[in-house]
């Protein structure tokens, strides 16, 4: 088993609010975050793949065809957006750097054919990140 | 679903590595320029993993304020631009960064209750580091 990881870079946008909180609540848990106009940051995304290195092309997977997964799946859904008004997943879940490691993975899973997805890694910050590695 | 929340913190300490266990020369052989008697210091940098089921009303593992709170207080303060050979956790411990990397482990293990401790990973410098998981396994 060979594990191989593409990284790719975007920004965006969010802010953190439930509404079925009050908005000293929401003030209270979310902090900075909550300020409804959204703030940004620039995201790093990991996505490692595994699987068994074909005999024929000496690769686990074509990178080729996981970037293009990667820019059609996630990038061109979530670069230079506002992840809270134009991403559906997030209308109704908070776009926390845990739920987009999570939409992210469900975006690529029906997608990816020849690679077995082992992890998504999203830095929110260089100090900050998070891994998802599907439903356990 | 659970994630992994991984944080980066940052503090700088000196140390000596010298055992009492050991005669002068093996201290030598053994930490080399380390076993200086005047110490010398690291930028060190910390990185604490917890994970935890994402609740659906905050999308968190646990809220960062709770975190960077628990470790600033509770790590952080205790030693940064601290002399490592003056504190009690090293009295009679070398002040390795494998044993430091186990002191942080077990303050966060005993004190931080907001999130399940993964590991943590101590960097020394840009080209070692060490994780420790109280003897789980590491997840990759």
């Amino acid at each position: 088993m060979l594990y191989l990881t593409r990284k790719a870079e975007f920004s965006a946008s969010h802010y953190y609010h439930n509404p079925k909180f009050t908005p000293e609540e929401n003030q209270r848990i979310f902090g900075k975050c909550n300020n409804p106009n959204g703030h940004g940051h620039n995201y790093t995304l990991e996505v490692t793949v595994k699987g068994e290195v074909d005999p024929r092309s000496g690769f686990v997977v074509d990178l080729k065809d996981l970037k293009e997964v990667l820019n059609r799946e996630v990038l061109d859904a979530m670069d230079h957006r506002f992840l809270n008004k134009e991403v559906p997943e997030f209308f109704d879940r908070i776009p926390t750097t845990e739920n987009l490691a999570i939409s992210i993975w469900q975006r690529l899973v029906p997608k990816l054919q020849a690679a077995h997805l082992h992890r998504v890694r999203v830095y929110e910050t260089p100090d900050l990140f998070v891994d998802f590695y599907g439903e356990e | 679903m659970k994630a992994y929340l991984t944080r980066r913190y940052r503090f700088s300490a000196s140390h000596r590595l010298h055992s009492d266990g050991m005669s002068d020369t093996e201290n030598s052989i053994t930490y080399g320029k380390c076993n200086n008697p005047y110490g010398h210091g690291h930028n060190y940098t910390l990185e604490v993993t917890v994970s935890g089921h994402v609740e659906p009303e905050t999308g968190m593992v646990c809220n960062l304020v709770d975190l960077d709170g628990f470790v600033e207080r509770e790590v952080l303060e205790i030693f940064d631009h601290q002399n490592l050979n003056t504190l009690a956790q090293f009295s009679e411990l070398v002040p390795t960064t494998e044993n430091l990397s186990t002191a942080i482990y077990d303050i966060l293990q005993r004190g931080f209750s907001k999130a399940h401790l993964e590991k943590v990973r101590l960097e020394e410098t840009m080209m070692n580091s060490f994780e420790y998981a109280g003897g789980g396994e590491i997840r990759r």
